[in-house]
């Protein structure tokens, strides 16, 4: 890595799977960095990896992982970076093999890409297993089970980088463990020392959600006006080595860093402040500090941490049949009075003609459906949209309520339209609790 | 901080912001002050009592309420409320993203 004295730069070049692909570019051109990090995972984006990789056994990790490998390699080998990522989701073997395809076509000859393994623990877990935070075991749930994986720390992805890699891929990599790791590695933090721990997950738990800290997922016209959100940029963490940083973006970039900006992504996903668990630390927040300091950078800092977890969380996917939704639009003068028709029509339809009641959800959208159970209906819109959503085993249950909702067509109340319906697999995921010595991960460099 | 009608009573909006995220059937929603000064208001009229109350069908479980007083935020733990949580909700909005603004729409004073 580039030893740009006592600062250490880490950017985001993904913070979700579907995330832009543009601004890591740009970031990985300009931003001097010295790791970027791609977190691409989530719980059930791993469940849907595991049944691409049991449709094909050479998929099964991020879709997008050619693309963003084909753009960010030169990028990265050319000022030094190293590429850190979960994208090989259900499948890093395969991902890091196609990575290695992809340097090689790129004449990136001698690129060292580190493939980390052993996240998997399929076969390694007691069906007498009782799941986290509900009732239940394995065993209870008679659903097929499609993956099983375990949250990996910053010990995993440690060795690879000791090893020079200039590409690390793994799978289920814990997110803030993806920016601890090079920070251990660069200042030579001790494993045991939980106060830098706490420190470095602080900084990987404000940049892991990439642009969430940019002025992503904030703007609200009139009260938090965001610059340029269309071309906003990823976060950049310089951090010194007691483990402050200044969260900040590239000039010239759409977004904003603010004390605000930094401030809600300090709790996102946060229960006790005080007590943030991750793989390598159970991280305290409560205490944090958050200053502006100049345009666009805010200083971070009086992170804590305590205990590392004796246990390690596992998600476990389930296939779940079916997600099926359609919908039928209504505008102009009482489009609401009408909508609501449709909505009682649709319900009484499914009912008596085809039995379905159960895990079905009908909504007005436009007078009433994200707050539905919050509060009731209070909108009166002159465009509304019914919509209609049945989670079922039976395929052709599915369909019958798409036939049924595009009956409304020609059966409904006057001027509706606008059909349209899907059928998507559905997923679901439960987590348990497993010790950490039935994980055990290994890593395997691959020469471009 | 808005300049809305005078006739529209004042919503936690007009002097808070907050982001939700979500942990299985668990909603998280930290709310911070524009200015510090309408912090104690807000740690006033913002119980964890008050968002139980306001949102029964919703909020199945316990609500918890953690203080960051250096920072001027309030984060609510909003247990059981989620529909069932991403995998089982059929709301369109699963994660309940949205959830943020449930309690920025909320009247600074409670209706008697």
């Amino acid at each position: 890595m580039a030893d740009r004295g006592d600062i250490f730069r880490i950017g985001t070049g993904a913070g979700f799977a579907a995330d832009r692909l543009d601004p890591a570019v740009d970031l990985a051109r300009r931003g001097a960095l010295d790791v970027m990090v791609l977190e691409c995972l989530g719980e059930r984006t791993v469940a849907f990896a595991h049944r691409d990789r049991m449709a094909d056994p050479r998929r099964g990790y991020n879709a997008h992982l050619e693309r963003r490998m084909r753009a960010l390699l030169p990028a990265c080998r050319d000022a030094g970076t190293v590429i850190i990522t979960n994208m090989g989701a259900a499948n890093p073997r395969a991902a890091a093999e196609r990575a290695r395809e992809i340097a090689r076509a790129l004449g990136l000859a001698g690129l060292r890409i580190a493939c980390i393994e052993g996240d998997d623990v399929s076969g390694r877990v007691s069906s007498t297993q009782p799941f986290m935070d509900e009732p239940g075991t394995l065993a209870d749930l008679g659903q097929s089970i499609v993956g099983m994986n375990a949250y990996l720390g910053a010990d995993a992805i440690l060795p690879a980088l000791h090893a020079g890699a200039d590409v690390i891929i793994g799978g289920r990599l814990a997110d803030p463990s993806m920016y601890l790791a090079p920070l251990m590695h660069r200042f030579g933090w001790n494993a045991t020392d939980m106060t830098r721990a706490g420190a470095g997950t602080l900084v990987g738990h404000l940049m892991e959600c990439g642009m969430q800290i940019t002025g992503g997922y904030f703007a609200d016209p009139g009260v938090k006006d965001v610059p340029d959100l269309a071309a906003c940029g990823y976060p950049i963490a310089e951090v010194a080595a007691d483990g402050g940083a200044v969260i900040t973006k590239l000039p010239g970039t759409g977004g904003c860093v603010t004390e605000a900006t930094v401030k809600e992504q300090l709790l996102y996903e946060v229960h006790d402040p005080a007590a943030y668990l991750t793989p390598d630390v159970t991280a305290d927040f409560s205490r944090v500090t958050v200053k502006a300091d100049g345009k666009d950078r805010v200083r971070v800092g009086g992170a804590n941490g305590r205990s590392r977890p004796e246990k390690l969380k596992v998600t476990v996917g389930f296939d779940a049949g079916f997600m099926a939704e359609a919908g039928v639009s209504y505008a102009g003068p009482a489009a609401s009075a009408r909508g609501r028709l449709a909505v009682e029509i649709a319900a009484a339809r499914l009912k008596q003609a085809h039995g379905i009641v159960d895990n079905l959800r009908i909504d007005l959208i436009g007078a009433s459906s994200l707050f539905a159970t919050a509060r009731l209906p209070q909108a009166e819109s002159e465009d509304v949209r019914l919509h209609v959503a049945l989670r079922t085993a039976k395929r052709e249950e599915a369909e019958l309520m798409l036939w049924e909702v595009e009956s409304l067509l020609c059966c409904g109340p006057a001027g509706g339209g606008g059909f349209r319906g899907g059928i998507t697999p559905a997923v679901m995921t439960k987590s348990l609790l497993i010790d950490r010595a039935l994980v055990k991960p290994t890593f395997e460099m691959l020469i471009a | 901080m808005t300049a809305r009608g005078r006739n529209t009573p004042l919503s936690v909006r007009d002097i808070a912001h907050a982001r939700a995220g979500d942990k299985g059937n668990t909603s998280n929603v930290n709310v911070w002050v524009y200015d510090p000064a309408d912090f104690e208001r807000l740690k006033r009229i913002l119980t964890a009592e008050r968002i139980k109350r306001e949102f029964p069908n919703l909020v199945r479980g316990k609500v918890e309420r953690y203080v960051v007083e250096h920072l001027h935020g309030l984060n609510f733990v909003l247990h059981e409320a989620l529909e069932g949580g991403v995998n089982a909700s059929l709301n369109l909005d699963s994660h309940g993203k949205s959830w943020s603004y449930l309690i920025l729409g909320l009247p600074l004073e409670p209706e008697r």
